[in-house]
């Protein structure tokens, strides 16, 4: 066995080999790594103490800058941590901290070895320990070594003192009973006069507080000592910190802390100080004006620095202060605004998050303006950036913000058009929202959806094609507010569509359907209409439109020429004319047609109303069977399909309308009718009106009486059994699809296969007669139909009436309206269509850690004697530490301390259940008189009442302390806290 | 906690120390590293010295070829972890005496113990060149 072990430490690889080596074996470095791995490997097994040192040192090495696995190692460096030489103990207590974390399973074996060198008489030796133990800290070693760590908080050596108040933090977490030892000793080092003491005893309270800053408020005296007192900016830096969590618990403190951090300001000319009083003041003590004057005259001095740390943390004040006082950043409006344009990714972010921040309803619209121009500049990252930001802030709380929507759809449809967005997803969902909740900005919505659809240079663009499915269903479902429909639909169809994924594809063709079907709708109403009123029009318009089908027919004789050729060449290779300009040509011929009035002003009025002539429906329907005809063979199943719905409507209607020149009149009207019926019964079916849902709607459904969800249906295959299963499958499967998916197609479906369903509910009925408990009693279905709580009031308002409809938007207005405390706008805002859940959705954010709870619990414990019975699982671990140190004789000095301290707990609060409750009235009603009104009038003040009876405690069990211990510091220390906190 | 983690990166990226104060996996580690690298040196002389990252700041330095990082809390102050870095980058400088890159590769240790010395459990202990140089030059006389 020394053979080797001799063998390895002659020849061993020092870890300046090993480095070496690393740089000369740049490129196979892995190899060389798993080679020298396997050195190792055999190196730590060694007796050698030196040989397993270095190896050690090698693998710590190795794990800390190429991360190998080092976990065969741990027991070694255990081993190690054993040696009488630093020298080893140090390089195993590196190892330990630098791989060992609280689950690491060699870390019981470490306990007895820390605990030795906790209490050597070398300080470097229990610096070493406390290092360690700081970092691998878990609740074993927490438990098991806390009265050492409570003896060295005291230690006279400097050094190992600070050192043991930083690791006491990680005690603390991991182990809250420690709070009730070590407590006190850790409170009586702020007032040391070591200031690496003080240093590292205000950031382990910086640390407690910012978790639960309320149980460390009657320590504020000491704290503001320190803040007066020290002149070390670390100190100060987190003292400041400490205060920003405490001085909004305590208004009476705020006031107190203002004047020494003006102070500071004054006297310091670190910037980082300076920094740190900044954000004190616009952070907790925001409420006085002066202070925050101060601080925002400050941040204008970072502003214009040319350091850009500076101008960085300056923004990220001024954002910290806008919510509460705007006009800050109204005074810095001009330099936020050109920091948007900074060269620096960071500074242009704040700068746009502040920019977001203090926008309001006055000023949206320009702010918007110049943030999209700003987007329009810059680069693709930032830009999106932009563009979230407004999207964001526009949208959050239902639109609360924009009062002017038809100004917004219209950004919305600009930022599209901003070469970078990115944002397609998010401009989908706003438009289709702001079109299902405001009902008076569809036109407008309509508007900017045409203008999306008919620019074909937007196709290309992939981030865009959810933008356009939104405007393709935005023009589909409003299409009665578009001026041109005819023109819609050559965008929806135009070629270039092809370049959509498919599933875009089928909005797109479905939108088509719903125009189609409006433009035949209002074709055959319109024509009944005129037809009626005077045969002279229909004449003419029909006289006139019989030329168009014939391809060839030259219709120019009549018209303009240069119309004529338009219209020809359109109908020749009409697949190759879906751009815009054709469209004009096509609308201005129909106007001709008609009116006998050519001329685009009066086309544009006359559209307005929606004039449709023979001529232009055919053109249409021989458009769409241009474009879809390929479709209906596509392989995508939602494009196919919906393409075939298109096709078969136009298959259905088609004939009537061309036939009709040629035959009589008689059967003309007769087919007319026919053809008006079906499309009556399409329309009808798509233009109902959509409304947002709530998410929570299928859940207010009442469960009606009778039905039991629950209950076990396996009996109902017997009943099934006796039912012929072809017919009620076709029944059970067609009929809730259908209603779902398009209740058009169920509409005409259902009059083709009248016999068939009949038959089924012949057969239903006959079913439901003999197992007549599985049905629902058939009068259910209405009464929960009308019960049915209106999340989609809309819907349900079409069947009721319009009064109701309007005493319904009326009342949802007062609803949203009442928040708001501007009404002298020049235009009214447009109703927003608000679902209560919304609000519902926030989640309890604020659970705190239960570890966290249980610190603060035990320090309320020490500081205010407040008796609170403590959790069983508390209870029986002080009972174990306190057994165990009695048990072990040689921590003699802890054992009398713990029992002096909980002592003093008991005897205090006995003494204020007691005895010196008569003094108490005495003395502090003196003080309660000016006092009471306030907690009266202010609810916050219940809290400050509850401090100052936790101070009164205090005062009672500093008294306590005070005569058990003699001390003399508590003396002066016992009045400051009343007057304090006065 | 302050202080989460100081990382000290050369300009290709490759890290040359890291010190965490929690503890981290070794693919969370690598993986952090990596992107808080690359955010870093893609960064100029004239950008600002933070950077937002996850729930971290990062506050870097460069001196020479070497990057200086320190993740932070949110709420910690950015300034004087910046002095924090210079006192750090002077204190190596008083021991290595103009400290480089290969200094910190070659004595690894060393600029362990420093930072032990000057921060624990992510709070700053010790500030005083001195005081943290005192116990690295009691250990090189007896050794």
């Amino acid at each position: 066995m020394t053979g080797p072990s001799l063998m390895d430490s002659l020849f061993q690889r020092t870890l300046e080999d090993l480095i070496k080596g690393l740089r000369l074996h740049l490129v196979h470095e892995s190899t060389f790594i798993s080679k020298s791995l396997d050195e190792i490997r055999r190196e730590v097994r060694s007796p050698d103490l030196d040989t397993k040192a270095a190896a050690v040192q090698k693998v710590t090495y190795l794990r800390s800058l190429h991360g190998v696995d080092d976990s065969f190692a741990a027991f070694p460096a255990v081993e190690l941590a054993a040696s009488p030489r630093f020298r080893h103990k140090q390089i195993a207590y590196l190892a330990a901290s630098v791989s060992f974390h609280s689950a690491t399973a060699v870390l019981l074996l470490l306990t007895n070895q820390l605990r030795k060198d906790l209490n050597s008489s070398n300080e470097f030796e229990v610096s070493l320990a406390l290092q360690c133990l700081s970092v691998v800290c878990n609740l074993d070693l927490a438990r098991d070594l806390t009265p050492e760590i409570f003896t060295l908080l005291s230690s006279s050596k400097q050094l190992i003192r600070k050192k043991a108040i930083a690791t006491i933090l990680r005690v603390f977490g991991e182990y809250p009973d420690a709070v009730r030892v070590c407590f006190k000793r850790l409170v009586e080092n702020v007032e040391s006069s070591d200031p690496q003491t003080v240093s590292a005893v205000v950031s382990v309270f910086c640390e407690l507080a910012s978790r639960e800053p309320n149980s460390y408020l009657p320590l504020a005296p000491e704290f503001y000592r320190v803040l007066v007192d020290s002149r070390n900016n670390w100190v100060l830096i987190k003292v400041l910190k400490i205060f920003a969590n405490l001085a909004p618990l305590e208004p009476r403190l705020a006031k107190r802390i203002i004047e020494p951090i003006g102070e500071h300001m004054r006297r310091t000319g670190a910037k980082s100080l300076m920094f740190e009083c900044i954000r004190t003041i616009v952070t907790s003590l925001s409420d006085y004006d002066s202070a925050v004057r101060l601080a925002v005259a400050k941040v204008q001095e970072f502003l214009v620095d040319d350091d850009p740390n500076l101008k960085y943390l300056g923004l990220q004040a001024l954002s910290i202060v806008v919510p509460k006082h705007s006009w800050a950043v109204v005074e810095n409006k001009e330099f936020v605004i050109k920091s948007l344009s900074d060269t620096d990714p960071n500074i242009k972010l704040e700068a746009l998050r502040l920019v977001m921040a203090m926008v309001s309803e006055d000023d949206l619209s320009e702010i918007c303006r110049v943030l999209l121009n700003y987007a329009l500049k810059s680069d693709p990252e930032f830009c999106n950036e932009i563009l979230g930001s407004v999207l964001a802030t526009c949208s959050r709380n239902v639109y609360e913000i924009i009062i002017d929507f038809d100004w917004y759809v219209s950004v919305l449809g600009e930022m599209t058009r901003i070469p970078h967005c990115q944002k397609g997803e998010e401009i989908e969902s706003q438009l289709i929202d702001i079109g299902m909740r405001v009902k008076d900005v569809r036109p407008e919505l309509v508007h900017v959806g045409r203008d999306l659809l008919i620019d074909p240079a937007l196709l290309g663009n992939p981030f865009l094609h959810r933008v356009l499915s939104a405007a393709a269903w935005v023009s589909g479902e409003y299409v009665k507010f578009s001026k041109n429909p005819i023109e819609l639909m050559e965008a929806l169809l135009q070629p270039r569509t092809g370049l959509l994924p498919s599933s875009i594809r089928a909005v797109y063709i479905q939108s088509a359907f719903k125009v189609l079907t409006f433009c035949l709708h209002s074709y055959l109403f319109a024509k009944e209409a005129v037809a009626s009123s005077s045969s002279c029009a229909y004449d003419l318009e029909s006289g006139a439109s019989d030329s168009i089908p014939e391809k060839g027919c030259p219709e120019g004789s009549n018209l303009a020429t240069s119309e004529a050729l338009a219209s020809s060449e359109q109908n020749e290779d009409f697949n190759r004319s879906f751009l815009c300009q054709s469209v004009e040509d096509n609308c201005t011929e129909n106007d001709g047609d008609t009116l006998v009035a050519p001329g685009p002003s009066s086309s544009s009025a006359s559209l307005n109303k929606l004039q449709f002539t023979r001529g232009s429906i055919i053109n249409l329907l021989d458009l769409i069977k241009t474009a879809l005809g390929p479709l209906a063979g596509s392989h995508e199943v939602e494009v196919q399909e919906r393409a075939w719905n298109v096709l078969g409507l136009i298959k259905l209607v088609e004939q009537e309308i061309q036939d009709t020149p040629m035959q009589n009149e008689g059967k003309f009207v007769m087919e007319e009718l026919k053809a008006s019926e079906i499309m009556k019964l399409m329309h009808d079916a798509f233009f109902g009106e959509l409304g947002p849902v709530s998410k929570s709607a299928q859940e207010r459904v009442p469960i009606p009486d009778g039905l039991m969800l629950k209950e076990n249906l396996n009996d109902l295959e017997t009943v099934c059994g006796d039912v012929q299963l072809p017919s009620t499958c076709s029944f059970s499967l067609g009929k809730p699809h259908f209603e779902e998916s398009s209740g058009s197609l169920f509409d005409f479906q259902k009059k083709e296969e009248l016999e068939p369903s009949s038959e089924s509910t012949s057969m239903l009925a006959e079913h439901r007669k003999r197992h007549g408990l599985y049905y629902l009693p058939s009068e259910i279905k209405e009464t929960t139909s009308s019960d049915y709580p209106p999340a989609n009031e809309s819907k349900l308002a079409i069947s009721v009436s319009v009064s109701d409809d309007v005493d319904y938007l009326v009342k949802l207005t007062e609803q949203s309206l009442v928040p708001k405390k501007k009404s002298n706008q020049t235009k009214p805002r447009p109703i927003v269509v608000k679902l209560d859940e919304r609000d519902g959705v926030r989640i309890a954010a604020n659970k705190p850690e239960s570890k966290n709870d249980l610190i603060s619990g035990a320090v309320r414990e020490v500081l205010l004697g407040n008796e609170g019975i403590p959790t069983s699982s508390q209870g029986k671990h002080f009972d174990k530490l306190s057994s165990k140190t009695r048990g072990k004789e040689k921590i003699a000095i802890v054992q009398p301390l713990g029992s002096t301290g909980l002592l003093a707990n008991a005897g205090n609060s006995e003494l204020a259940n007691s005895s010196p409750r008569r003094s108490k009235h005495v003395s502090h009603g003196k003080e309660k008189k000016p006092r009471s009104p306030r907690n009266n009038a202010e609810g916050c003040e219940e809290r400050s009442y509850r401090d100052k009876k936790k101070g009164d405690h205090r005062h009672v069990k500093n008294k306590a302390r005070q005569s058990a211990d003699g001390g003399v510091n508590v003396v002066a220390q016992t009045p400051v806290i009343p007057d304090f906190l006065l | 906690m302050g202080i989460r983690f100081i990382l000290m990166v050369n300009k290709q990226g490759q890290t040359r120390l890291a010190q965490y104060y929690e503890y981290l996996t070794i693919e969370e580690r690598r993986a952090l590293e990596g992107e808080i690298v690359r955010k870093c040196l893609a960064r100029n002389e004239q950008q600002c010295s933070f950077v937002e990252h996850r729930n971290y700041k990062i506050v870097y330095r460069r001196y020479a070829s070497l990057f200086f990082l320190v993740g932070v809390d949110n709420d910690e102050n950015e300034l004087a972890i910046l002095e924090f870095i210079h006192l750090l980058v002077e204190t190596m400088d008083r021991h290595f005496g103009n400290v480089c890159e290969l200094d910190i590769m070659f004595h690894l240790e060393k600029a362990h113990f420093m930072l032990e010395e000057m921060v624990m459990n992510g709070c700053i202990v010790e500030t005083s060149k001195s005081n943290i140089l005192a116990p690295i030059q009691l250990m090189d006389k007896a050794s």
